[in-house]
């Protein structure tokens, strides 16, 4: 059942959308753990340590063993703790769980992360897949009546969550319209749900500190002009 | 009733490469269609119609697409024989953590070794160069990714090897000099009759990329 807080601790960044996935999974769960917050901007030898590799956050820590990348994390933890299972049982409905979390985020991620952090054409193009993409997405959310996950939160849900809360902050920073709620009423629909949810609402950034975060953040990424950002 | 198995496919793709070595690996019977992605068929785009890609595996008439999350597929249905990812849930997050990490990284710069000239391709070769490193650490003295069993990230990654000729001959380097322990990995999987029997010749792929230079007018 649920360990002792003291045998699992997630590094993360306050403002990070991989870092709440992880988080939100814990709590679906009843897992409680220790938070240790990182500046990724100024990376502390204990996170360059448990995650030389990549050297980013999220980073789980169970016992003496280090999970790193959200949605692997994600998969552990759904092994580890079988209560209130993320993924389904059907291998093919796992597979595309998988298939929707990748397309969501290549396609919707980080599409509308280059939309925000980019200006002019490359800003038009981006924003083009984003909005393509949901359309995509649209057809899925159609399909469903409560979550991803039936009637509990799954792990396309806790993927894709973001979509309900940083990118209408990434909208309202970028000057951007993308999940608009009359073209996608079921994804907006069910964002709404998603974040409203009790375990989820209460762990969310504020939003006042995202937007002047993401205000600056995306100013310094566009004026460094770099190409298309990989997340 | 018999399990029916289609997979669409490119020979020249390292991706759809890991789908027949994992169809070998579990002795699955296939059918194997050859795709002409610059004329795409009904099928593909039936069976794909979000991205249009290879490799597809239609399982009794279901797609599944991308090729990890196909490869995982594969050994969560036939899972009676010759597992590709470990029991245990750690080493389980280690192999996807690292054939995620191959996914991401290794394709870009491989690419730029031979679709680009000048700058563009040194700083390609000197990125691909340093990631090899970082998987050969990764391997270590281990005799695959997996440890003593072939598996998941072995699949993600020996894919790639057939393509070694072409990055070396465009980029004027050595794999064998600058990795060792993984070119004698290489050498170790490509033993197995699932990698040698799923991976085209080299110099077929060289000759390939002369072909795609040529109507691409790269020069």
């Amino acid at each position: 059942m649920a360990s002792s807080s003291e045998k699992v601790k997630v590094l993360g960044f306050w403002v990070s959308p991989f870092v709440r996935r992880v988080e939100w999974a814990l709590k679906l769960k009843g897992v409680d753990y220790e938070y240790i917050e990182e500046d990724i901007f100024n990376k502390s030898s204990l996170l360059l340590k448990l995650n030389p590799v990549r050297q980013k956050v999220p980073v789980l820590v169970h016992d003496l063993k280090v999970v790193a990348e959200s949605y692997v994390i994600l998969e552990y933890i759904d092994e580890i703790w079988k209560q209130n299972s993320l993924l389904p049982l059907d291998p093919y409905q796992r597979a595309m769980a998988r298939f929707w979390a990748k397309f969501a985020e290549e396609k919707v991620f980080e599409t509308a992360w280059n939309a925000l952090c980019s200006g002019g054409e490359e800003k038009e193009k981006a924003l083009k897949i984003a909005i393509e993409s949901l359309e995509i997405l649209e057809g899925e959310a159609k399909k469903i009546q409560n979550f991803f996950g039936g009637d509990r939160i799954g792990y396309l849900d806790i993927a894709m969550g973001w979509i309900g809360y940083w990118l209408p902050v990434w909208e309202q920073v970028g000057c951007m319209s993308i999940l608009d709620p009359l073209k996608f009423p079921a994804t907006s629909a069910w964002a709404k749900r998603f974040i409203s949810h009790p375990l989820i609402k209460h762990n969310l950034p504020p939003r006042e500190e995202m937007l002047v975060y993401f205000d600056k953040r995306s100013k310094e990424l566009s004026s460094i002009s770099q190409g298309w950002i990989k997340v | 009733m018999a399990d029916e198995v289609v997979l669409l496919d490119l020979w020249s793709s390292m991706f759809g490469m890991r789908v027949r070595v994992a169809l070998a690996e579990k002795g699955v019977e296939y059918e194997y269609k050859e795709q002409d992605l610059r004329n795409k068929g009904p099928l593909l785009l039936e069976m794909n119609p979000i991205h249009k890609k290879i490799p597809v595996l239609i399982h009794n008439g279901k797609p599944i697409c991308e090729s990890l999350i196909i490869v995982q597929y594969i050994d969560e249905v036939w899972h009676h024989k010759a597992p590709l990812l470990p029991s245990d849930p750690y080493q389980r997050a280690q192999a996807r953590f690292w054939a995620d990490y191959v996914d991401k990284k290794v394709y870009p710069p491989g690419r730029k070794i031979w679709a680009t000239k000048g700058d563009e391709q040194e700083e390609a070769k000197k990125e691909f160069i340093e990631i090899l490193k970082v998987l050969e650490g990764e391997l270590g003295e281990k005799p695959y990714f997996g440890g003593e069993s072939f598996g998941f990230v072995d699949i993600s990654f020996v894919t790639f090897s057939c393509w070694f000729h072409v990055y070396e001959t465009f980029g004027n380097f050595s794999i064998e000099k600058e990795c060792p322990k993984l070119m004698a990995w290489v050498k170790r999987c490509q033993e197995r009759e699932s990698v040698s029997k799923s991976l085209p010749d080299e110099k077929k792929l060289l000759e390939f990329v002369y072909y795609l230079m040529k109507i691409f007018g790269i020069e």
